[in-house]
């Protein structure tokens, strides 16, 4: 009996932790599309949703209750199988990579040594459920919007990879906490502006946001890759979208804000910042990534297909290239490069 | 030199910080929207909404069946039937049908009323679920009437000095 409860034990405190995860994550989704609404209805000089509960503050939840009483449709056309798996899998996918986030020096489910590539590549298999939706919908729309998103997605990891690396080489490790530990001096979005800048345009672009929303750009396409989903696997989409977001703003942190290393750290600031616990800073972080998210939708026109391309592979592909080799001169000539190896 | 100067301009953004700046700015003017069901905005005493059939302070109805709000009605949405009253033989309608489905709100019944009984009101929140509840009888313009007669009343002392 007291085997199997040693056993058991580490298998419930991880099931805990998963569990402590999510749930905020996808009350962070939740409570995304309210401050989205909010934010863009405030940018328009709109009110926004003002009826459910004070301040409209149970608006998501009224929405989430609706989709899941919408009639459950598949095309009779559609591969069922495939067609139902594939939302599930961007939400899974969105919700496997928080495993490795550090919320604090200590609050980690994962400390891997390959952070940065686990979360590279589950960011890499998103594409697959877009993918998988656009061709087992056998609908054009979704078609044309599942390799939209495709080859976009394709495109814009590749900057975003080389941006990846010209941090890496400032730290020397792939494991996420050690970037963050790097950062206490100063955080990697001064030193490598330009390439916060390239990594965050390349984030929208990975996450199908305005400017570039092309997969679901309805002028054209009515909605992309989810144009024949309803209910509940719309919902998994939308969640799965969502929840990508805050994701990718929460490695944008890490990479070069900081993560939960607390901002003003110095002078008479240091002990009122360091009362904050660290995940409080890091959701502050990324509540203010979203929120710049949220401006450029409320800002910018869509892009045109030939433009966003155009801006991958010609603009940032050699921009960021040309930076990965200057940090690497740098690092190099100033003797900089980190000691601890991989 | 030109080329230089386009492609510093572009990747150093002004022109999309300069956009999101006038969106940040618009963040923190006042809103232009209300908040419909609980607040409303302002009617002109002219607002041409549902319809309503008057009567007098004494309770008498105004309307004495002179037909000139039907013949004028340029969508023929109105509908009237005349016959002396048994009580005084005074001339009234025995059918007053307002079909509010071909209304469209012209205002022409209630310039062409002498006796200022057809006018529109300032209500137009009365939305209903079926066809057949728009056909509107007598009955229900009057009862309209009552309801609305004290805005109707003060609308056309309002705009009475420029008719």
């Amino acid at each position: 009996m007291a085997d199997i409860i040693t056993y058991l034990w580490p298998l419930i405190w991880i099931l805990l932790g998963v569990v402590a995860i999510i749930v905020p994550v996808l009350l962070g989704v939740a409570y995304l599309t309210y401050y989205e609404r909010k934010v863009m209805s405030a940018m328009q000089r709109r009110q926004g949703p003002a009826l459910v509960g004070p301040f409209g503050l149970l608006q998501p939840i009224a929405d989430g209750l609706k989709l899941l009483g919408k009639e459950w449709i598949i095309p009779s056309g559609a591969n069922p199988v495939v067609f139902i798996f594939a939302p599930f899998l961007t939400f899974f996918l969105s919700l496997v990579a928080w495993a490795v986030i550090p919320f604090s020096a200590k609050l980690v489910l994962a400390d891997i040594n390959v952070g940065l590539l686990y979360l590279y590549a589950i960011s890499s298999l998103g594409v697959y459920g877009l993918i998988m939706s656009g061709w087992a919908s056998n609908s054009r729309y979704a078609f044309l919007g599942g390799l939209r998103s495709a080859a976009q997605m394709v495109s814009y990891e590749v900057s975003m990879g080389l941006i990846m690396v010209s941090v890496l080489l400032c730290v020397g490790s792939f494991n996420l906490s050690k970037i963050i530990d790097a950062q206490r001096t100063v955080w990697f979005a001064v030193p490598l502006f330009p390439m916060f800048i390239t990594y965050f345009i390349s984030i929208l672009a990975e996450t199908n946001r305005h400017p570039f929303d092309l997969p679901e750009g309805e002028s054209e396409i009515v909605a992309g890759f989810f144009t024949e989903y309803s209910s509940m696997n719309f919902a998994c989409f939308m969640l799965g979208e969502y929840a990508n977001m805050i994701m990718m703003s929460g490695v944008a942190c890490i990479l070069f804000l900081g993560g939960w290393l607390p901002p003003f750290n110095f002078w008479i600031f240091a002990p009122y910042v360091q009362m904050v616990p660290g995940p409080i800073w890091f959701g502050i972080k990324i509540a203010a990534l979203l929120f710049v998210f949220i401006w450029a939708r409320a800002t910018l026109p869509r892009y045109r297909y030939d433009q966003l391309m155009r801006l991958g592979w010609k603009v940032f592909l050699p921009l960021t290239l040309f930076w990965l080799i200057l940090t690497a001169s740098v690092l190099e000539i100033f003797g900089w490069l980190p000691k601890t190896g991989l | 030199m030109a080329f230089i100067d386009r492609w510093a301009r572009a990747l150093l953004l002004g022109e999309i910080a300069c956009g999101m700046a006038s969106t940040l700015r618009a963040m923190f003017k006042p809103k232009v929207t209300i908040n419909y069901p609980h607040e409303k905005g302002p009617l002109s005493p002219r607002f041409r909404g549902e319809h309503a059939l008057r009567r007098y302070p004494s309770g008498e109805e105004r309307c004495i069946a002179c037909k000139l709000c039907e013949a004028v009605c340029p969508a023929m949405a109105i509908t009237i039937e005349v016959a002396p009253r048994e009580s005084d033989g005074s001339r009234r309608t025995t059918r007053y049908d307002l079909d509010m489905t071909k209304c469209i709100f012209c205002g022409l019944c209630q310039e062409a009323c002498p006796v200022d009984a057809i006018v529109e009101g300032p209500n137009f929140e009365y939305s209903t679920e079926t066809r057949e509840e728009l056909y509107y009888n007598k009955e229900k313009l009057l009862a309209n009437g009552d309801r609305w007669e004290a805005r109707i009343a003060a609308n056309l002392a309002e705009v009475a000095p420029y008719r």
